[in-house]
């Protein structure tokens, strides 16, 4: 191959991730261009960054969804957004990322670019660099087109202290918004299943949420992303590590109309079906309020809810009042819902 | 969502369950059965049994299609699955299903084997289309909700002359099961299982109508209210059937005449009547041969009859012998009642089949808990 990279027609070949011409050629006219920054112009195999004094965190989530594309964003949006609200939920501010891809060789390279230049937008838009990334290339039929792995690096915020553990009887529970969206608008891109809806995903990167909250309530407890295996893993994890039970109100529960529909007609719940752009969060009882309205004044809080509490229970079980007005036990996803969401 | 959330309004379901209260009689228990898993599952879901009285109890029938085949019946489509021609497509949970010696068809598939779900009989057609190089072989299994759709494939691939796709039916029928557990000796003589009445099959009961059951009415005295899938339906046939017992009553109500009439779906009991024939006997996982309670497919369809095709023939194989599945699906015992059950036995890793479905018995006790699981659920203070 020769001259300039074809975004147009070409393919990705098995050269692409050779180590010779064929690889920097795609690093610059694709991956370079399109994420620039200064640390990917110089060019060096490691990036050399400040951070500031004080603890961080680190978090890393690979990215295998299926389709590729999806209504409301894509793989490459989703592994800015991913990875961003894992630091975030570490009670950080995201700092810096670093991209790892492995393409398939036959994978058109005008798909690729929309996916990196979704992923420079995303990246952008949440003010986290990709600061140093890597490409390897699999021969034809050993991949699925592209995977992308991120690590992202973060401070914590100041006076913020965060994780599973400090949660106590009595802390309420809130969610950022409507759940379900992600794992629903997934499925209907699936050909296997495909059925026609408006709904987008509802991916996001969440720090700019996490920073407003916790400027109103320092006193957060706990903070999670509740991505695949939806509110119910989540939850499920938190009861579990905290060694409290907890309760949640059905009707408490945002859940779009399409997204209810969706899993009634095709026998899911939406307590497991996965999101990309919302979060749970635990407080205080006498900070809830703040709290709620405070996520509410963000753009990504608008539909902020309440939907339960934590109780003193060593079982650490999960329940649900039931809008019908039983009760239930919500227990993990066993197996999987759907395959590759994100 | 327009109607079904009239199905599941809170303050209807407590207006019903005092109702229910008033009219229990304190003084005598009443055990009902809901013979489907749909049922099973609604009730668990929706926490019904906390608003019952304490002596009004629910036994779960064997009416989960996945629950109730055979070990050997999986075995064989682990068996289709693996040879190399064969792409074998058959409903989500039978795919966790557990055979003999831990096989699965998941498991097969981890190994290589071609194997999909899909969410109908139609999906199934459509891959045999697309697969011409292929043999694409629907595995077949359900009450007589999935038979005429069964039906209408074979019916399809024959007109278009498909040469590549076949059926393997394991189609049964809810009548012949019910009568089968009201022949069981824990029924007639020893008294173990106490059953005052049943809330008949909903989706069946569109299809078969409700004229099927007025036999088991008059020849057993048990009356029989089929009732819908929603929560409301559910309480409202518990009501409707209590009423029937204080009465001495013993006859076939429909609580769900938005879609069951007497007679059924004629059209479709005539396209499964052209296309499948009884068996003179099935195994079912719990309930073991019972006479003519599933369907092959005719001689004249013997071309796309997978059984015939790979000359396949059946294996009875022995369930794991500490699994009380068979009991539980006789509703004899109790999901808890099992030393495995939520020990080794748990959704990720089923050993007997009540734990796989969403509709079987063990896996909605497992999921959904309460306090009548006996998971110790007591309901604590919010």
């Amino acid at each position: 191959m020769a001259g300039r990279l074809d975004l147009r027609n070409g393919r990705v070949e098995l050269a692409h991730g050779g180590g010779g011409r064929a690889m920097e050629r795609l690093i610059g006219e694709l991956f370079r261009a399109a994420l620039a920054n200064e640390w990917l112009d110089a060019a060096a195999d490691a990036a050399r960054f400040e951070a500031p004094a004080g603890p961080l965190v680190m978090a890393t989530d690979s990215h295998v969804v299926s389709p590729l594309f999806f209504p409301g964003g894509d793989i490459g949006s989703l592994a800015v957004n991913g990875t961003v609200n894992d630091v975030a939920m570490g009670g950080a501010r995201p700092l810096y990322l670093a991209a790892g891809f492995v393409l398939e060789e036959g994978f058109p390279l005008a798909d690729l670019r929309r996916i990196v230049e979704s992923m420079a937008e995303a990246s952008r838009r949440a003010g986290v660099p990709v600061i140093t990334g890597d490409t390897k290339v699999v021969e034809g039929g050993k991949g699925d087109g592209v995977y992308i792995n991120t690590t992202g690096l973060g401070a914590v915020i100041e006076g913020l202290e965060v994780g599973p553990e400090r949660v106590r009887p009595g802390d309420r529970i809130l969610v950022s918004g409507p759940i379900g969206d992600h794992g629903v608008a997934i499925l209907s891109r699936r050909e296997d299943i495909g059925f026609g809806t408006e709904l987008r995903s509802d991916t996001a990167a969440l720090h700019g949420l996490v920073a407003a909250m916790a400027e109103a309530v320092p006193a957060i407890r706990c903070l999670r992303d509740p991505t695949r295996g939806g509110l119910a893993a989540v939850l499920n994890e938190i009861a579990h590590a905290s060694g409290t039970g907890l309760v949640i109100r059905e009707e408490a529960v945002p859940v779009r109309e399409e997204v209810r529909a969706a899993c009634e007609f095709l026998g899911l719940d939406p307590l497991s079906s996965a999101n990309e752009g919302r979060l749970v969060a635990f407080c205080p009882p006498e900070a809830a309020d703040d709290l709620l309205a405070a996520m509410r004044e963000h753009p990504l809080g608008r539909e902020a809810a309440i939907i339960g509490e934590a109780v003193a229970d060593e079982r650490a079980f999960v329940q649900m009042e039931t809008a019908f007005g039983g009760r239930r036990m919500i227990d993990w996803l066993y197996g999987e819902q759907l395959p590759r969401i994100c | 969502m327009k109607y079904v959330d009239e199905f599941r309004d809170g303050a209807k379901a407590k207006a019903l369950a005092a109702d229910i209260a008033r009219l229990a009689d304190p003084g005598r228990d009443y055990h009902f059965m809901e013979f489907c898993g749909g049922h099973t599952h609604a009730i668990f879901r929706y926490g019904v049994p906390d608003l019952l009285p304490d002596n009004v109890r629910m036994i779960h029938g064997p009416g989960c299609p996945v629950c109730v085949l055979p070990v050997g019946r999986v075995d064989m489509a682990v068996d289709l699955a693996r040879r190399p021609e064969v792409i074998l497509c058959t409903y989500g949970d039978l795919l966790r299903v557990p055979g003999s010696r831990r096989t699965s068809l998941n498991r097969a598939k981890a190994e290589g084997a071609d194997v999909r779900m899909v969410y109908s009989a139609a999906d199934a057609l459509q891959l045999a289309r697309d697969h011409p190089e292929r043999e694409v072989v629907f595995f077949a299994i359900g009450f007589e909700t999935t038979t005429p759709p069964t039906a209408v494939v074979l019916k399809q691939a024959r007109a278009e002359g498909l040469p590549n796709f076949s059926v393997v039916c394991n189609h049964v029928l809810t009548p012949a099961a019910i009568t089968h557990i009201l022949e069981s000796p824990e029924v007639r003589e020893l008294g173990t299982l106490p059953l005052d009445g049943f809330i008949g099959p909903s989706h069946v009961s569109t299809v078969i109508g409700s004229a099927p059951y007025e036999f088991f009415a008059e020849e057993y005295e048990k009356p029989v209210v089929i009732g819908g899938f929603e929560p409301l339906d559910v309480m409202q046939a518990i009501r409707m059937l209590i009423r029937q017992v204080n009465a001495g009553r013993a006859e076939v109500e429909n609580e769900f005449t938005r879609a069951v009439t007497r007679a059924g779906n004629r059209k479709a009991q005539a396209l499964v009547a052209d296309v499948f024939e009884l068996r003179k006997r099935f195994e079912w996982r719990g309930l073991g041969e019972v006479p003519y309670s599933g369907l092959a497919i005719k001689g004249d369809y013997a071309e796309l009859d997978a059984e015939k095709r790979f000359a396949l023939t059946y294996q009875q194989k022995r369930e794991n012998q500490a699994c009380i599945c068979p009991s539980v699906l006789r509703g004899v015992a109790k999901p808890t009642e099992c030393t495995l059950f939520g020990t080794t036995c748990t959704p990720e890793n089923p050993i007997g089949s009540c734990m796989v479905s969403s509709e079987g018995a063990c896996a909605a006790y497992y999921a959904y808990g309460g306090a009548q699981a006996g998971r110790d659920v007591s309901p604590v203070e919010a």
